[in-house]
């Protein structure tokens, strides 16, 4: 496990901010740590950085307990938390020179990471007139510029544009296939991480909900007939006399949890005996987003 | 110590641009040029004044301005712009996050507030020095060039950034610890008068490190008062280490290791 935390908990003077939580963030992954605002992800974030005190548990990132290799464990790591940390008043390459001064790190690797985020056109111009998306590519090639093998980033597509979210998700796919990273991304937005995680993290009011690969998130997430037909209420009723059961009604459509193909060509055909006209009938795949909050809203 | 090197160069680095780094030198460069023009304007009247006394005067008014208002103000505003500089583009939470010792990235900061106080005291000595030596070389008349006084300025400049220290721990800390621009000008504006008034009406304001700034200068001026009239170059000594620095020493040691400590506990934002 690159990221292993034992019984992680943070207060805020009384509020308990971060319950307990038990992360595994296995080497190679791409991690979503997925929760609504105010969950608790930056606080966990910043207790990964050692920039908040464990009140309680442990941190072992590396193998390696955090207390007592801060220094050697973060110079592994690169880190996007929160807004950019931006000097407004350097340009855009003195920052990252600023930082590669730091952290010993050659001139040369700053043109690169420039070019990586497609900043060179901009490179010589303050930091403070950068759009909001612009901030946001600077700050990630501040946490990409130590060549890390951990990357830590709380939403990092704040403020970037559909391209943007899209060049930034492809990168990370890259970063992790090529060089074998680990990602450890932080988003209020499942489908933003979907497509990229190979592993997620569902925190709600500080306490982990659910964790484990995608393809487990999937298996939770049951299939269902989706019935477009008229008159959806009467019809419902009807299903629901039958001993279906129905989960969601609206004006066009019912919703029945899948269970075989035989069972929807019965309801298909039931509704039609009775004079309800069906006008598609389908099985689908309740999306993810709808599972995610499922999962923090039942909490 | 690595560490600590890199920080400081990087101190520099992102602070070459701002007002905090270019304040220390422009406010010496200033004030002593004013003077300068000054003196040179009314050098027909200064032109049979001993040397000893020209630069006396001319060093005395700078040394006059600084001590009772100028200098605890720029303290106060190179504690502020060292610390603001982080709080403004929200980097604390980068510089803690560095593979850097948070000993490192403090004392490197604090050293780098205390080399800017350091520098402007020196180049006050050095322009002070530079221009009555100039005035002298385009206005004959005004004898600057009879005494030397390098000696001298430098141990008064010494006593006064000595004295300033426990001043500029006190308010580095309050500039680490309030974001806001309020909080550590508004108590270092209110200490800085209550230190000025305090140091010639209270036997214990040597105790109370705003009033450091104008105790040394009050016993600088004490010395040059002593020897003044004897013979045309006149030893003048400072007594450097008088107790307002003992002072101000231990309170910028207790300071900065306490800070160390409230830094250490404190929750990066």
């Amino acid at each position: 496990m690159v990221i292993d935390t034992e019984g992680l908990s943070f207060n805020f003077g009384k509020q308990a901010v971060v319950k307990s939580l038990s992360l595994k963030v296995p080497e190679g992954s791409i991690y979503g740590f997925l929760g609504p605002n105010g969950a608790g992800k930056t606080t966990t974030i910043k207790l990964l950085m050692n920039l908040l005190k464990t009140d309680e548990g442990n941190i072992h990132i590396f193998g390696q307990g955090l207390k007592s290799n801060r220094v050697k464990i973060l110079s592994q790591i690169g880190s996007l938390i929160e807004q950019p940390a931006i000097y407004l008043h350097l340009s855009g390459k003195e920052n990252l020179l600023n930082r590669a001064l730091l952290l010993e790190i050659p001139a040369k690797r700053v043109d690169e990471m420039l070019d990586l985020v497609h900043l060179t056109g901009a490179a010589n111009k303050k930091a403070g007139q950068y759009s909001l998306g612009m901030k946001q590519r600077l700050g990630i090639a501040l946490a990409l510029l130590p060549d890390p093998k951990l990357l830590i980033l709380d939403e990092p597509t704040n403020g970037l544009d559909p391209n943007g979210i899209i060049e930034v998700r492809e990168l990370l796919l890259r970063l992790v296939k090529q060089q074998q990273k680990t990602v450890f991304i932080s988003s209020h937005l499942l489908a933003e991480v979907e497509r990229m995680a190979s592993h997620v993290g569902i925190i709600n009011n500080g306490e982990l909900l659910f964790q484990g690969s995608i393809n487990e998130l999937q298996a939770l997430n049951q299939p269902q007939v989706q019935i477009e037909a008229e008159n959806t209420v009467d019809a419902a009723n009807l299903l629901k006399r039958n001993d279906f059961t129905v989960t969601e009604v609206d004006d066009d459509h019912i919703f029945v949890p899948f269970t075989s193909k035989q069972k929807m060509g019965e309801i298909n055909s039931l509704l039609n005996k009775n004079g309800y006209t069906v006008y598609s009938i389908n099985k689908q795949q309740k999306d993810l987003e709808k599972l995610f909050l499922a999962i923090t809203q039942s909490a | 110590m690595k560490g600590f090197i890199l920080s400081f160069r990087s101190e520099f680095y992102k602070t070459r641009k701002t007002m905090g780094f270019w304040s220390s030198i422009l406010l010496p460069l200033l004030i002593c040029l004013l003077l300068f023009i000054g003196f040179f304007n009314h050098s027909d009247k200064l032109a049979h004044t001993p040397a000893l006394m020209l630069w006396i005067e001319f060093s005395g008014l700078i040394l006059a301005i600084m001590g009772s208002f100028i200098l605890p103000m720029l303290i106060i505003f190179i504690a502020y712009s060292v610390n603001n500089i982080e709080h403004k583009a929200d980097t604390w939470k980068s510089l803690f996050s560095l593979p850097i010792s948070k000993f490192s990235v403090y004392s490197a900061k604090y050293l780098y507030a205390v080399f800017l106080t350091f520098l402007c005291l020196m180049l006050f000595a050095l322009f002070t020095i530079g221009f009555g030596n100039l005035l002298s070389i385009i206005k004959p008349s005004l004898r600057f060039n009879e005494y030397r006084i390098e000696g001298l300025l430098a141990q008064v400049y010494l006593k006064l950034f000595l004295c300033s220290l426990g001043v500029l721990s006190i308010q580095f800390l309050l500039s680490l610890l309030f974001r806001d621009f309020l909080k550590p000008m508004g108590i270092g504006f209110v200490c800085a008068i209550t230190g000025d008034i305090l140091s010639g009406n209270w036997k214990y304001s040597y105790f109370f490190p705003y009033s450091h700034p104008m105790l040394a200068i009050s016993t600088i001026e004490n010395g040059v008062k002593n020897s003044h009239g004897k013979g045309p170059m006149p030893q003048i000594t400072v007594d450097i280490f008088t107790r307002e620095i003992f002072v101000s020493l231990a309170v910028a040691l207790v300071i900065f290791v306490g800070g160390y400590f409230i830094v250490l506990k404190k929750s990066v934002k």
